[in-house]
This record gives C-alpha cells, sequence and structure tokens, in this order.
C-alpha cells in the first residue's frame, strides 16, 4: 500500500498528464478570433485602397496597431494548436512527429514576431 | 460530415493565409518599393485567387467554428440539426466571400 490517496494518483495523469488545456486554449482564441477577425475583415474590405501610404496610415494608427498585434497573436496562437492536433493525428513516425512539432513551433514564433515587429515599425516610422 | 474534413483543410490553408498577412506587413514596413512587389503579386490573378480563398476559408472556418461552441454546450448534435446548420455555415460562407467581393473588384 502506499501513502497516495487514489485521487491524487488520477490527477495528473492521463496520455500525456494533461488534457483540457489545449481544448480550452483553443476556444479561447477561437472566441477571440471571432471578434479581432470580423473587425479586421470589415476594416481590410472597407479600406480605401491597398496603396502603400493607405496601409502605412491604417496600420499606424494606435488603436488598428493594438487590434493587429492582438489579432497576430490569437492568429498564431490558435494556428499553432491547430497544426499540433494535425501533426499528431497525421504524423505516426515518433522522430518525423516531434521534429515536425518543433518546427511549427519555431515557424509561428517566427511568422509572429515578424508581424508584430512590422506593425511597430510601421507606426514608429509615422511618428 | 464533410464539413468536419472542410474545417481542419480551411484551418491548414489558413495558416497559410497567416504568412501572407504577415508577409503583408513586413513588406509594407521595409518601404514603399518593396510593397509594391507584394501589391503586385497579390493583384495578380494567382494572388486574387489565393485571396478569395482566404476569404472564404476565413469564413466557413469561422461559421463551423461557431458550430462547434454550440456543441461544446451539448446543443444542436441531433443529425438534423447538425445537417441544416451546415448547409448554413456552407451558404452563409459562400454568400458572404461574394458580397466582401462583389463590392471589392
Amino acid at each position: 500500500m502506499r501513502l497516495h490517496s487514489p485521487l491524487a494518483r488520477v490527477l495528473g495523469s492521463g496520455a500525456a498528464g494533461e488534457g483540457t488545456g489545449h481544448f480550452v486554449a483553443q476556444r479561447i482564441s477561437s472566441v477571440a478570433l471571432l471578434l479581432l477577425g470580423i473587425w479586421f475583415l470589415y476594416r481590410l474590405f472597407s479600406l480605401e485602397s491597398f496603396a502603400f501610404l493607405d496601409v502605412q496610415r491604417f496600420v499606424a494608427d494606435p488603436m488598428n496597431a493594438v487590434l493587429l498585434m492582438l489579432l497576430t497573436v490569437s492568429m498564431a496562437h490558435h494556428s499553432w494548436l491547430g497544426i499540433q492536433v494535425i501533426i499528431e493525428d497525421y504524423v505516426h513516425e515518433p522522430l518525423v512527429k516531434i521534429l515536425s512539432l518543433i518546427a511549427s513551433r519555431f515557424l509561428h514564433a517566427f511568422v509572429a514576431v515578424a508581424a508584430l515587429y512590422s506593425i511597430v515599425s510601421i507606426g514608429l516610422n509615422r511618428l | 460530415m464533410f464539413l468536419s474534413i472542410l474545417h481542419r483543410m480551411t484551418g491548414v490553408f489558413l495558416s497559410l493565409g497567416l504568412v501572407v498577412f504577415a508577409l503583408w506587413l513586413v513588406r509594407a514596413s521595409a518601404g514603399p518599393e518593396q510593397y509594391q512587389y507584394f501589391r503586385a503579386a497579390m493583384g495578380s490573378l494567382p494572388g486574387i485567387v489565393l485571396l478569395i480563398g482566404c476569404t472564404f476559408a476565413f469564413l466557413l472556418h469561422a461559421a463551423n467554428g461557431i458550430r462547434h461552441l454550440v456543441w461544446d454546450t451539448g446543443r444542436g448534435l441531433e443529425i438534423r440539426d447538425a445537417n441544416r446548420s451546415a448547409w448554413l455555415a456552407l451558404a452563409f460562407s459562400a454568400l458572404g466571400t461574394a458580397v466582401l467581393w462583389g463590392m471589392r473588384l
């Protein structure tokens, strides 16, 4: 016998030691994306033109910049979680799976930071 | 039923859309000349097809995502209801894409 209650043993067990965190994060980012995505789609399609100066003016507006940065983070997070599920479902060779998951994580971080840096850069250039 | 795999496919496609989104901002921050290349590429026929695809994929993924959120509450899981909401999501995204791009083109 162990001095370990059944509950304590059950908590933290399961396939990966956790399970609901990923599920919940996917739902929360989806709600954020629903709001930010509708805003972005609306702004994109009501943009005067996609000429350099119009795009620069749009991105440099402080409120737009903040929402674009939130959109970037939410999209990258949601996309990373989704691609992770797809890799886990379809890639069965352990080494390839791990390497794909790491590559996906690096790529998502790179794309997100590149977009965030560009938004800040456009905003500061307009000052 | 078919929307289940379409949800994954539009999701992967939208990950490509994320790259286009980031590229748009990176090019715009690099200056007018660099941005011009990006704008020309997106204004070409393959570029417009890609952007229309992203619009449709976003609307379908969003509408189907709402179905998933409703299902999470235990509602709408009857086959009849699920089939109806599937067609609704598909019609909404097709119509939405047509309206948005009809305004733009």
